[in-house]
């Protein structure tokens, strides 16, 4: 094959990756450029191709009037700190309990995993009531000694989501595709299971942790109904909930549009982040050829 | 043992009895997060309440609007409700039943003036007191109906339901709008029952049987409701206004834009199309036959039944019906000061003001909405069957279901007495 | 020999129950128990906001839901000559519904039930009526959605997860590009998804109208019942399938590209080396990917919070909507308790059989 044939075959390959990114990519790209455009102007270019367009009264009056209205700052380091911590301790405890239900053999193994899995089903709108009920009446230990009741706090939002079953499913089918062999001639050279569990397969887990990390990112960060219901003063509040901020009387779309962006921004870093994790990992695994 | 007892009891009066001297706080939850406007006036009324007496000191937390009722319902559930309760009129008899609200106990002189709405009465006894009452109008501009040689209506003389569909239909006409009436189907929750429930009783029935609410049979689906709802449907199927799939952004532009030659709006809506046009008029709602109507009742205060400042949150209450801030909130937001006195001192509802309207409409035609605990089940079965009805379901089965549905909540929960 | 040395190797209950206990007690803690609270609750009349404490009320909740029946209607008869009456236009007349399921004494088994659908034979009227119509509509939309959903999801993600794993140059942008549905806010999806589906000038419907030279008429795509559930599959669709791509991915990249070379040296087609060297590979998380788009499908909810309300006429009502319609708005928690049951032996059920039908089958 000549190299001009190989060239126009590989051109020819970006024409489908192309027409699906524009479908995908739209919507973004609407948001963005409605935050740039007077909340009435956006209004009225809706109903016309002129929402994808830069025209009309561009500006960041949006933004400045987003961050008068609502606590975006506070509100976004709260999503960060809260999906941060929930997210490693999702990705220790769920890889762990995986790597356990693989590898190991245990009586009740089997049972333990499928009642854990079940709970896939069950979405978080729910449980939502009872959960409440339960943790208004759990102790915590905090800086001013013994206390009842999680509400209105950070832990309340990250506890009862720092383990769930996706996670564990994911981790679960993850291992079972790696190689025994590596685990049984560890084990036989006399290593025992945590050193197997951080030197031998977590480090050919980065594609799983990747996966894994971004999916729990999402949803935590996109939460709402909980956080509504579980936390009542200001200070805890993450994104989402603050963006009922601007649905007041008066629905403030322009800002709404400058707050979306700017919410949308640590999600998109994040990704971009793993991303290379994803490249990274696939390059450093042994089991690859 | 004897005397490490009384030393324990002397000591625990003496740390009591300091505890008085200091300044109580008090907890106070509102409904206008993201709202500048209401914050400022808010926090002033609050900082002069504080700095006029030392007993008690009231710190505000805010709640987006939206999701107000949800987070208090959540917060009950757990037991962390704070003194002072911002509530919404028709939501308050259930919070009261559920012993959430205490009744207020202020002076009624200061209350004796006001419209019936923003008095929030439940079993003989009021539980919340409102700063502003809402009410809703037909939206039109002058040039309009001029063009379109309408009458204008007034309260004295209110369009008859005929005449409002030969308005409808003359404006359709005209072919320079898209739809003739603007319902604001999009905005769907309490807009629906509020908005649209006085249509109902003005064609003679209502969602719930007022007399002992006990049931919604033949007042929903009698012949009354039936009227009504073939009335409601031809709206839609004669597409003389957008259904369920209007947009939000046109519920909000439509109008100012021109899409919309009338739009049935609140009146927190209305300051933004005086901003915009400056022949903007509000209209009364048309009589169906039993006198035009329209909603009443908007956001109150009220004492949490679990406070243990209750004192403390009634004279803060009281404090806050003062005339000069109802005047403050109704020029910030543009809603119906429920005094005479706080009327005439603001910008738009004083003797001539381009609202003055709606304090007349309010105090002739609001009716509230039932008041009865299990009003949020009613809520949500009437928007859905006027949702439905919109798209075309049958009329009498549809109104048949909901009344249906709404007695046997009544009967599931007994009737909501204690 | 060897298998019982590994077997002595690999036993360890202690830290076996060690790794998984932390996962396993939150899971248990916070999900697993207020469920059972949950299911508790499905018995009694609990109400979200009451003085009353609740009481024990047995099956009355589920009875309330599920209960269906069918009414035999004879047409009117004259009572003189038992001759059938009919009308000016030949049709017959029959009892109406209500009068039989309304309080009527006669019949008190069918008290509270209403028209779901019905169709006739012969003179008879056949009505089956059920206690809570839109419930049981619910469940159809469910099944439909699901049944439909998974696989075109699964596939399509599937299809995204092999374009994208090309060596290309700038393929991360592609990536990322991809994702992008999944990280946007369901608020923005949701207007601009309605802007598209306006009926009166909206994207799609333009689109449509220039592609096929103005024949095309305009449709309400959200306001009509029979386009509106179709509408929010495929908004699900094209929200979601990135999610599902990134978990084909990271399958993808479990196969050994040793197996792709060996095919190469042999000769295969594209087509080959996917069915002989790809789908193998892919057997664990084409599985992942069946039962968790599954189960995700069962839950579909906040699409159409945000965009329908379960209108339509109820074109667009799920089990999840109807369960946060009860338990939250109308404030009857134990039936929305009630409803999270049935989802879940339904859910239960169907993964147990997905199971089932895609077990190891061993030689």
């Amino acid at each position: 094959m000549s190299t001009s044939t190989a060239l126009r075959i590989s051109k020819w390959r970006y024409v489908p990756l192309v027409l699906v990114a524009i479908i995908f990519i739209f919507p973004l790209e609407f948001m963005i450029m409605s935050s740039f455009k007077p909340g009435q102007q956006l209004l009225t270019d809706t109903n016309s191709f002129r929402a994808f367009l830069p025209v009309g009264d561009l500006s960041f009056q949006n933004y400045f009037d987003a961050f008068k209205r609502a606590p975006v700052a506070l509100f976004v380091f709260n999503s960060i700190f809260i999906t941060s911590c929930t997210l490693v301790m999702s990705l220790l405890l769920c890889s762990m309990a995986a790597f356990s239900f693989v590898f190991l053999e245990w009586r009740g193994r089997n049972t333990v995993l499928t009642v854990l899995l079940t709970t896939l089903i069950i979405p978080i709108e729910i449980i939502a009531v009872p959960l409440l009920l339960l943790v208004n009446n759990l102790p915590w230990v905090g800086l001013n000694g013994v206390t009842f009741g999680w509400l209105n706090s950070y832990h309340v939002q990250i506890i009862p989501f720092s383990a769930d079953a996706l996670s564990v499913y994911l981790f679960v089918q993850y291992f079972k595709d790696l190689p025994r062999e590596l685990v049984e001639a560890a084990r036989m050279e006399g290593a025992n299971w945590w050193q197997i569990y951080l030197k031998v397969i977590m480090p050919l887990s980065g594609p799983v942790l990747a996966t894994a990390a971004i999916l729990k990112f999402l949803a935590m960060y996109n939460q709402f109904m909980w956080p509504l219901m579980s936390v009542q003063a200001e200070q805890y509040r993450p994104v989402m909930v603050g963006l009922q901020y601007f649905f007041q009387l008066n629905i403030a779309w322009g800002e709404i549009m400058a707050y979306l962006t700017l919410i949308t921004v640590p999600v998109l870093a994040f990704y971009l982040l793993l991303q290379r994790a994803f490249i990274a990992s696939i390059a450093s695994t042994g089991i690859k050829g | 043992m004897k005397k490490m007892i009384f030393g324990g009891t002397l000591l625990a009066s003496l740390l009591s009895s300091a505890a008085v001297f200091a300044t109580t706080p008090l907890t106070m939850w509102y409904h206008g997060a993201g709202n500048e406007v209401e914050k400022k006036i808010l926090t002033g009324i609050i900082d002069d309440f504080n700095k006029s007496q030392g007993d008690f000191a009231v710190s505000l937390e805010q709640f987006p609007q939206k999701a107000y009722n949800d987070s208090v319902t959540a917060a009950a559930a757990a037991g962390k409700l704070p003194d002072i309760i911002d509530v919404d009129g028709p939501v308050m008899p259930g919070w009261a039943w559920a012993g959430y609200m205490a009744p207020l106990k202020i002076d009624a002189a200061s209350y004796a003036k006001f419209l019936p709405g923003p008095i929030g009465k439940y079993n003989g006894q009021v539980y919340s007191v409102g700063l502003w009452d809402a009410a809703v109008a037909m939206v039109a501009r002058k040039s309009v109906l001029d063009a379109n040689g309408i009458r204008i209506p007034t309260v004295d003389k209110p369009w008859t339901g005929d005449e409002f569909e030969a308005v409808l239909q003359k404006l359709k006409a005209s072919g320079k709008f898209e739809y003739p009436l603007d319902l604001g189907m999009a905005w769907t929750g309490e807009w629906y029952p509020y908005a649209f429930s006085p249509f109902l009783q003005s064609f003679g029935g209502d969602m719930v049987d007022r007399n002992g609410y006990k049931t919604a049979d033949k007042v929903l689906n009698g012949e009354a409701g039936v009227k009504f709802g073939k009335w409601w449907q031809h709206l839609f199927k004669d597409k003389l206004a957008p259904g369920t799939s209007q947009s939000p952004a046109d519920r909000d532009s439509g109008f100012t834009s021109g899409k919309y030659a009338l739009s049935w709006n609140g009146n927190w809506a209305a300051l933004g199309a005086l901003k915009d046009h400056d022949d903007v008029v509000f209209l009364p709602a048309p009589d169906f036959g039993k006198g035009p109507k329209i909603g009443a009742a908007s956001w109150q205060f009220g004492v949490s039944g679990s406070s243990k400042n209750q004192d403390g949150a009634n004279k803060f209450i009281q404090f806050a019906l003062q005339d000069k801030y109802l005047t403050a909130f109704s020029d910030g937001i543009g809603l119906i000061p429920p005094t005479p006195e706080s009327a005439a001192a603001s910008i738009n509802y004083k003797q001539g003001g381009p609202m003055a309207v709606f304090f007349g409409l309010s105090k002739a035609q609001a009716v509230v909405r039932p008041v009865y605990p299990g009003y949020a089940v009613a809520a949500k079965v009437f928007e859905k069957a006027l949702a439905d009805l919109s798209n075309g379901s049958d009329v009498q089965g549809t109104l048949d279901a909901a009344a249906d549905e709404i007695t046997k909540d009544i009967e599931k929960n007994k009737g909501y007495t204690k | 020999m060897a298998t019982q040395r590994s077997n002595r190797l690999m036993n360890s209950p202690t830290t076996g129950w060690l790794m998984a206990f932390p996962a396993t007690a939150v899971i248990f803690m916070f999900i697993i128990v207020p469920f059972l609270l949950g299911f508790y609750f499905s018995f009694t009349n609990q109400r979200l906001i009451s003085p009353n404490p609740a009481e024990w009320v047995g099956t009355s909740n589920f009875h309330q839901l599920l209960d269906v029946s069918v009414l035999s209607l004879q047409p009117q008869r004259d009572p003189a000559t038992n001759e059938i009456v009919k009308e000016a236009d030949g049709s017959l007349t029959y009892p109406s519904v209500r009068s039989i399921t309304r309080n009527n004494p006669d019949f008190p088994q069918y008290n509270g039930m209403k028209e779901w659908f019905s169709w006739t034979s012969g003179t008879t009227r056949e009505v089956v009526v059920a206690k809570d119509v839109v419930f049981m509509k619910a469940m159809l939309n469910t099944f439909e959605f699901v049944f439909i959903v998974a696989p075109v999801q699964g596939g399509l993600a599937l299809l995204l997860a092999l374009m994208i794993n090309q060596k290309l140059a700038g393929i991360n942008i592609f990536r990322t590009i991809f994702f992008m549905p999944v990280v946007v806010s369901i608020v923005v999806v949701s207007l601009l998804w309605r802007f598209i589906y306006s009926g009166d000038n909206g994207l799609l419907n333009g689109m449509l109208s220039f592609l096929s030279f103005g024949t095309f008429k305009p449709v309400d795509w959200l306001g009509n019942p029979l386009t509106a559930l179709p509408a929010i599959m495929v908004m699900s669709i094209w929200q979601a399938v990135g999610f599902h791509m990134v978990i084909w991915l990271s399958g993808l990249q479990t196969i050994p590209v040793s197996l792709y070379e060996a095919a190469d040296i042999e000769g295969a087609s594209n087509w080959q080396k996917f069915r002989f060297v790809t789908w193998p590979g892919l057997r664990n998380t084409a599985v992942l990917v069946l039962v968790v788009i599954t189960m995700q499908a069962f839950t579909l909810f906040s699409q159409v919070q945000v965009m329908t309300a379960g209108g339509p006429l109820d074109a667009t009502q799920t089990i999840v909507f109807q369960a946060l319609d009860h338990g939250y708005a109308k404030q009857d928690i134990s039936a929305g308790s009630a409803i999270s049951v049935i989802l879940f032996i339904i859910v239960i059920s169907v993964s147990l059989l997905q199971r089932y039908l895609t077990r190891e089958k061993t030689a």
